[in-house]
């Protein structure tokens, strides 16, 4: 028996009355949820949103609570930076596997700011997350404040669906940087929503390392307010998962805000991974950037949605936009659907896509040179990856994500 | 040390190599000349192993073993180094890396152990200096905006540090000043002994005034129609291919 949409609001309709935060959002959640269905599976209707990807398999799924697994075998087995700390097991905070930051952190139960910037009545998944979603973290960097390094670290295991909701608030002029890892082991669902509040001149970099198990469900969506000359620096690692969705929208909602949506996927197998953003430019003197790069081995197939919208009144915009795809096998796919909406007249905006394979001269060229083939195609691929990585500026994070990717490459082999 | 006999190669179902028979001993020279499209880079290739050449008869031993049988990397480990007549450009790849993961590479096919970074910058600083070429030649990226000159500078870089056993140069003099082939001609001749060759495609007889070869070859349409004493490459510089090869025809 599949839990599918009807076994979602079933869940909804046991819990309601329990579950903490605004109970009339809750409702409206479960009445889009509902209306809407999984997108792909056969109650759910088509959106066109979700051309490329298909969540029929998690239609499909039976997901139940399991049994209690090793989070901490999980925890050891990670590389992960020496810096605080918040841990989430099967979407639970769990405070004696965490290293708590020094910045203002709280639970879920008191995110002052739950659901005033996400479209439950446009994102299916961000509607199943808001019905359902009973923890997460809110971390709040006051005003003038650096909150250096926070680690959002999710661990999942066994066959259950999971949906923490995390909101982030950086008052003016503050700084934080939030990595998110996520791992696990098992074929379950992790449906996390973030929701972001970047202040006047406040800078957030948003790094997501996404290393699921690959047998498991991952689809992470994220909303980011950016005020006047604010930051949102965000970079997506995706190696994981059988089938993932990270969905980023961005509002630059001031004068000289920016936002950098960077992101690499790297697929193997029959892997499927999904990066979706939405920028909406609606103020003058913006700038948005976006590289990404997709490696595609086996059966996998790569998805990069990106639109860029530009308000009547948001002149000056300057939009960029780079989607690069290396197929490394003649059965991986890409799917790439750039789209511009722009109503302002003096702005710059600008895509591009190009999708190719291994170079064989330059193959050939390090073979020559006694790099064993699989070698050779590992140095190629970290080269086409570099450009997307060097957008990471913190060398010890990018030193994390590379060497996720070396790990991966390992896996590979093995 | 190689021994080619009756070799035939084609690209697709074009034949180029139409029998060569070319014998190198260990400790010796030997220049190939030719005209332009002729079937020397051909040769280079196909001895290197370049995948999109398909060997049709004959065979090429290196040292006693077949090397037509081994794959581009086993071929550099057991001491072939071709310097190509276009070296290729790597974007996104360190130089500096790239070559220590090449020697590397060799010596952990040797069974010797590898260099870390601080041992091998030492080694490539060494012949960086020899070679008069500037150190941040090892730091950017593999042949990305060097200039013709350097990127044959480069080629002779990596022979240096990779010490092969047979080098085969293909026109690696070409576009170099006076100093610059002097570079590579000292490249080479640093790496002379009992234990070393190389093959020498040139059209010129300024390299091989530095480098004295024991051997000339003249190779013409996929054959090779002359061989003799140094003397022969004065002898083409003056004359030109033309008759040599209506004298073979
Ligand atoms: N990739 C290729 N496809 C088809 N023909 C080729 C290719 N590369 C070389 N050739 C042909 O092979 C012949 C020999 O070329 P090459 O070995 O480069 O000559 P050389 O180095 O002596 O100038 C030429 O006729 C050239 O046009
Ligand atoms: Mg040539």
């Amino acid at each position: 028996m599949s839990t599918g949409a009807t076994g979602f609001l079933q869940r909804y309709e046991d819990a309601v009355g329990r579950l903490p935060g605004d109970s009339a959002l809750r409702a409206a959640a479960a009445a889009a949820f509902r209306e809407a269905g999984l997108p792909g599976g056969t109650q759910g209707r088509r959106i066109e949103a979700w051309k490329y990807t298909s969540l029929r398999p998690v239609a499909e799924a039976n997901f139940q609570v399991s049994p209690r697994h090793e989070a901490e075998t999980l925890l050891s087995g990670l590389t992960l930076l020496d810096a605080p700390r918040v841990v989430f097991v099967d979407g639970v905070l769990r405070g004696d596997l965490s290293v708590l930051p020094a910045v203002s952190i709280a639970r879920f139960a008191d995110q002052p700011d739950f659901g005033t910037l996400t479209w439950p009545d446009r994102e299916p998944m961000v509607a199943l997350n808001t019905m359902l979603a009973t923890d997460g973290v809110a971390l709040n960097v006051p005003a003038g404040v650096d909150g250096g390094i926070v680690q959002l670290v999710s661990l999942s295991g066994g066959q259950g669906d999971f949906h923490p909701r995390h909101g982030i608030r950086l008052g003016k002029g503050a700084s934080l940087t939030v990595v998110e890892v996520a791992a696990g082991q098992g074929a379950y669902l992790l449906n996390t929503v973030a929701e972001i509040h970047v202040a006047e001149g406040a800078h957030l970099t948003h790094i997501r390392l996404q290393d699921e198990a690959t047998t498991a469900f991952h689809v992470s969506t994220t909303y980011a307010d950016v005020q006047a000359g604010g930051t949102y620096d965000s970079f997506t690692l995706n190696l994981g998962g059988r089938l993932s969705r990270t969905e980023v929208h961005t509002q630059l909602s001031g004068p000289n805000a920016t936002a950098h949506l960077n992101a690499a996927q790297i697929l193997a197998g029959s892997q499927h991974a999904d990066f979706t953003t939405v920028v909406s430019h609606a103020a003058p003197s913006c700038s948005s950037r976006q590289t990404v790069k997709n490696v595609l081995g086996g059966r996998s197939r790569g998805v990069f949605q990106g639109k860029i919208a530009v308000a009547r009144h948001a002149q000056k915009t300057d939009g960029y936009q780079m989607n690069q795809a290396l197929l490394l096998s003649p059965d991986a796919e890409v799917d790439s659907k750039p789209e511009l909406e722009i109503f302002a007249d003096d702005v710059k905006c600008s895509h591009g896509a190009t999708v190719g394979e291994l170079d064989a001269e330059q193959m050939f060229y390090l073979r020559s040179r006694g790099i064993p083939d699989a070698e050779a195609k590992s140095i190629l691929v970290r080269a086409f990856l570099a450009e997307a990585l060097d957008a990471v500026a913190n060398e010890t994070i990018r030193g994390l994500l590379e060497t996720a990717v070396e790990q991966w490459w390992e896996r590979q082999k093995a | 040390m190689l021994d080619i006999r009756g070799l035939t190669a084609s690209i697709g179902d074009k034949p180029i190599l139409k029998g060569i028979d070319l014998t190198v001993p260990a400790g010796e020279v030997h220049a190939i000349m030719g005209p332009n499209g002729s079937g020397k880079s051909t040769l280079g290739y196909v001895l290197s192993g370049r995948e999109d050449y398909t060997v049709t008869g004959g065979s090429a031993m290196f040292n006693d073993a077949d090397i037509l049988a081994m794959a581009p990397e086993q071929r550099a480990a057991a001491g072939l180094f071709l310097a190509f007549q276009a070296p290729i450009e790597l974007p996104g790849v360190n130089n500096a890396n790239f070559l220590r993961t090449a020697l590397n590479a060799i010596r952990r096919a040797h069974g010797e152990p590898e260099l870390d970074a601080v041992q091998f910058l030492k080694l490539a600083r060494a012949e960086t200096k020899r070679l008069a070429m500037p150190d941040d030649m090892l730091k950017r990226n593999v042949n990305v905006g060097f200039s013709g000159g350097e990127k044959k500078r480069n080629e002779v870089l990596q022979m240096a540090i990779l010490r092969p056993k047979l080098a085969i140069l293909d026109e690696t003099d070409s576009g170099l000043d006076i100093d610059a082939l002097k570079i590579v001609a000292d490249g080479v001749n640093a790496l002379r002994g009992p234990d070393f060759s190389a093959l020498v495609i040139t059209h010129h007889q300024r390299l091989l005034d530095h480098l004295v070869p024991n051997r000339v070859h003249v190779l013409a349409h996929g054959r090779i129609v002359r061989t003799g004493g140094p003397e022969l490459a004065k002898e083409l510089e003056k004359s030109g291919y033309a008759g040599l090869i209506a004298e073979a025809a």
